[in-house]
């Protein structure tokens, strides 16, 4: 009568480990696939794009897509209202997407992390006015409080991108907060503090690493949301302006053909669809992957 | 407890004495969202300021005038006056009731609001209803059934709901329901062929009362869409929220003791388990709000529903800016009143805070 | 006829690394009015063996066994809803750490008197009465007012002391204690242990102690039983053990104990013993 026992293999190094409990959540990792495919062709978005996002065919205007009746196979999913390959739009939409995904979350990140390392590290009244100020921005909706900054600064991508950062700014400071406020008290850093360390160095080289998991995982999550802002306000008219190929632009633009050509609405909205999934799967992914409690056997 | 005060039971009914500390609980929380309103009000009243261009023309509407109207504006408007003066009248002006008043209706901004608030207030009450009485019976499902298909299929359908354009959503289901299959129109709040007074503001109340046969069915038709889409993200969110707060739960000591009670699955989970999930799962709820918030803003753009959020992008457009003020300050105050009113649901089910 | 009986039984959990055998062929009995021992080091599968007879596992263990009788019935042949109407009535068990087995969102008077509405069909006047006289046998002061406390509210002891009540609001013929006292202060855990062994002797009940504490287990048991990684190693009434134990393990166990202690270093049973040898060694 044999006991199974359990093997006990050597500790994996940190990335090892993490890529162990990544890879086992199958969904985080088609989210992984999906997002590297989509980062691909944004990068190679010139020779991956069957035409030109900007070139105004007025023989194909509104063109259904290939596989239907009176579609062309080498327009795939159509045309809108100018003559424009939707598909290549769709291509190069990815790189405004990814872009402002990007520019948002390491915005939104950096200034977060900053301000929350202050507010959590020095307590008492910078700690207080920090969180009230983050209040005050919380007290807006996040997509008013960008509409209407936007609507300050002018209409357009950039001035999109600073709107959006600055609403989840709060997010990053609270969490950021959160967790210094709760790393400070533990041994290791009145070790460090009694062993001679200033302030910079204790804040940003001591504490600031172990509270990398929540943030990575909220960062990513930042992400896709960063996306659906940004095209929202596309969509409202305050985003990336027309003739830039951004999804939610696409979407404004094609509104008013709901009836007639369906493909105009549908395409540019599964594109933000399948991004956002994938990239939430990631972060289900490495929330997962990072959170100690639930590694269960 | 120690000093023989008296303590909250299980139901709100039991509430014998010990209000005092509700209260001062409520008071607490008051004197926070003070400073938190006063820095509200200055970014609302710097919002104008802030924009390019002259403040008398913004805030009159009146692009084209004479010097001579130019100055009388500007007075009238208080704009001659330091920086300071105009933020304290400002602040009175709030504390009495004066939002500004429309460019473009001429109507004070609060009346305007009033009229069309209750409309937003029916759509989101609505679609949180939905979320909850859904999201949370599918998360407690996919969580006491984890790891088989059903916590993966309705984990799924999560992940697709809560990663959803939701104005591309409304579309998609316009252009199925309304466009293809006729079941449903596409805007407004009620059939044109209906007219009663308001009296509630809430469609669904008014066609009731009204009498009017076919009214309320009417009203439900056109509500059910915009509530569809503006549930769909706090749905999801609620779901997976109550699914990963049960499962933490689920593997608590005081699970395993209702068990060994012989307490059947249906109370353990239903009572003990779910009591105590629901706490983060209300501060999620709470925070959903500010979502719902923003979205009504694309759901109402989306469905012509005359609401605050459409109210406050047509006045974006417009160049209202006296409506984007005083809606900003409104809209604020209303998220700030209704975090108060989840704060203190939020004492009322945790016990631990109480003390 | 025993009270409650084991024969062969057997716990596999299914893990990431394949299945585990946490209890590997125990067997045992415990007659009515007797305080059974089990002793052993963390992960010898003592508790595990008692949550299978309660049927506390997840669904990851398959529990299997040649006999798993209570008072005659087979417990594992029960269907679910059968099994609930013994479990929490005639058999119960109270757990290692007190405050976390209660429910924080409930008061203490709730989670006693709805064990005694749903078992007993007492009315809420015989509930409220139940509850207090129960309190006052496990020595709550202040019983009446103390049902309408938190867990949270209330110290180790006291939310052990409500465990106990809970436990013995149905008069069960056997209650099962899982390191009642370990988390526990050490003044509180004797006047833990008294009250429980009080009460065994007041309503005649059966009791089996899990711990791993052999001074626990000196002052309260009539026999012991010894296991190690899911496997019982010896079995005997508590003076033999302690004067002549017949397994190398339990004489191992014994002389880790510091009192036992001669030299200057304390032993540890890794240096005496392998886990073959202490599976070789063991006396059925």
């Amino acid at each position: 009568m044999a006991v199974a026992e359990i093997k006990t293999t050597k500790p994996q190094t940190g990335f090892a480990e993490f890529w162990f409990y990544f890879s086992r959540n199958k969904g985080a990792v088609m989210g992984l696939v999906f997002f590297l495919i989509i980062l691909f062709v944004a990068v190679f978005a010139a020779f991956v794009a069957p035409h030109s996002p900007s070139v105004q065919n007025r023989d194909v205007l509104l063109l259904p897509p290939g596989w239907t009746q009176g579609g062309q196979w080498t327009y795939l999913l159509g045309t809108d209202a100018v003559g424009r390959d939707i598909l290549s739009r769709l291509i190069y939409g990815a790189r405004f997407s990814l872009f402002i995904g990007l520019v948002v979350v390491t915005l939104s990140v950096i200034s977060g992390v900053l301000v929350g390392l202050i507010a959590g590290y020095f307590r008492g009244r910078t700690d207080t006015i920090i969180m009230r100020v983050m209040d005050i921005i919380l007290a807006f909706p996040s997509l008013l409080l960008a509409l209407v900054l936007v609507a300050v600064l002018g209409p357009g991508l950039v001035n999109a991108m600073i709107a959006i950062s600055l609403v989840n700014l709060p997010h990053f400071v609270r969490l950021t907060r959160a967790a210094v406020m709760s790393e400070r008290t533990k041994d290791y850093v009145i070790a460090s503090r009694v062993a001679g360390a200033g302030t910079m160095r204790l804040m940003f080289l001591t504490i600031l690493p172990n509270c990398l998991a929540p943030l990575i995982v909220q960062a990513t999550l930042a992400f896709s949301a960063a996306i659906l802002d940004a095209a929202a306000l596309g969509f409202l008219g305050m985003g990336a302006q027309p003739p830039t190929p951004e999804w939610g632009t696409m979407l404004a633009e094609a509104r008013e053909f709901i009836q007639r050509a369906w493909w105009v609405v549908t395409f540019p909205g599964v594109a933000i669809l399948v991004t956002v999934i994938a990239i939430n799967l990631m972060g289900d992914g490495l929330r997962d992957a990072l959170d100690p409690k639930l590694k269960r056997s | 407890m120690a000093d023989g005060s008296k303590t909250f039971g299980p139901s709100v009914f039991q509430r014998k004495k010990g209000l005092a500390p509700m209260l001062r609980f409520i008071f607490g929380r008051l004197a926070v969202l003070i400073p938190t309103f006063l820095g509200v009000s200055l970014i609302a009243f710097s919002f104008i300021r802030l924009l390019p261009g002259d403040p008398v023309m913004l805030m009159s509407g009146e692009r084209v005038m004479a010097p001579e109207r130019h100055t009388e504006l500007m007075h009238q408007l208080g704009l001659d006056r330091p920086m300071y003066v105009q933020y304290f009248d400002y602040l009175g002006g709030l504390v009495t009731g004066d939002f500004g008043s429309s460019i473009v209706t001429k109507r004070p901004v609060l009346d305007d609001f009033m009229n069309l608030f209750p409309a937003t207030l029916e759509l989101s009450l609505c679609a949180i209803i939905v979320a909850v009485l859904l999201g949370i019976p599918a998360g407690v499902i996919a969580a006491v059934k984890r790891g088989t298909w059903l916590d993966q299929s309705l984990m799924g359908v999560a992940l697709v709901g809560y990663s959803m354009p939701i104005f591309w959503w409304g579309l998609l289901l316009i252009i199925f329901f309304s466009g293809y299959l006729g079941w449903t129109p596409v805007s407004g709040r009620i059939s044109m062929m209906y007219f009663f007074p308001q009296v509630t503001g809430f469609m669904l109340i008014d066609s009731l009362i009204s009498g009017q046969a076919g009214a309320f069915k009417s009203a439900v038709s056109y509500l059910i869409l915009p509530t569809v889409v503006l549930a769909t993200i706090p749905l999801a969110v609620i779901a997976r929220q109550t699914r990963s707060a049960m499962l933490e739960v689920l593997g608590e000591d005081y699970v395993r003791t209702a068990r060994s009670k012989g307490l059947s699955p249906f109370r353990v989970i239903g009572v003990h388990a779910l009591r105590n999930a629901l706490i983060p799962v209300i501060t999620t709820i709470g925070l959903q709000v500010g979502v719902l918030l923003a979205g009504a803003i694309l759901t109402e753009t989306i469905f012509s529903w005359p609401g605050i959020g459409k109210w406050m992008v047509d006045s974006v457009f417009k160049r209202d800016y006296q409506v984007v003020q005083g809606g900003l300050m409104l809209i604020a105050a209303m998220i700030m009143i209704i975090n108060l009113i989840v704060d203190v649901l939020y004492g009322f089910i945790n016990p631990r805070i109480r003390h | 006829m025993s009270l409650f009986e084991i024969e062969n039984l057997v716990v596999e959990f299914q893990t990431a690394a394949g299945p585990f055998r946490a209890v590997d062929g125990v067997s045992m009995k415990v007659n009515a009015g007797e305080v059974l021992a089990i002793v052993g080091e963390s992960g010898s599968g003592k508790s595990v063996s008692m949550l299978a007879a309660m049927g506390l596992l997840p669904w990851t263990a398959k529990v299997t066994a040649d006999k798993l009788l209570f008072n005659g019935i087979d417990l594992l042949g029960l269907s679910p809803s059968d099994r609930r109407k013994i479990v929490g009535k005639d058999i119960a068990m109270i757990f290692q750490e007190p405050v976390a087995s209660l429910n924080p969102c409930f008061t203490v008077g709730f989670q006693i008197e709805e064990v005694l509405r749903i078992h007993l069909g007492l009315d809420k006047k015989a509930r409220r009465a139940r509850a207090i006289e129960l309190f006052d046998l496990v020595g709550i002061p202040n019983p009446a007012e103390r049902l309408g406390h938190f867990p949270h509210q209330m110290s180790g002891g006291q939310c052990q002391r409500v465990m106990i009540a809970i436990a013995l609001s149905c008069n069960p013929k056997l209650l099962i204690a899982d390191e009642p006292t370990t988390a526990l202060d050490v003044t509180i855990q004797k006047q833990i242990l008294d009250l429980l062994m009080r009460l065994q002797a007041e309503h005649g009940m059966g009791l089996i102690i899990i711990t791993h504490n052999m001074g626990v287990v000196a002052e309260t048991a009539d026999r012991v039983i010894v296991q190690y990684k899911g496997r019982k190693i010896e079995e005997a009434d508590v003076l033999s053990l302690f004067e002549s134990p017949k397994s190398e393990y339990t004489r191992a166990l014994l002389s880790a104990l510091p009192d036992n202690a001669t030299g200057d270093r304390l032993p540890t049973i890794a240096e005496f013993l392998s886990d073959d040898q202490i599976f070789a060694g063991a006396v059925r």
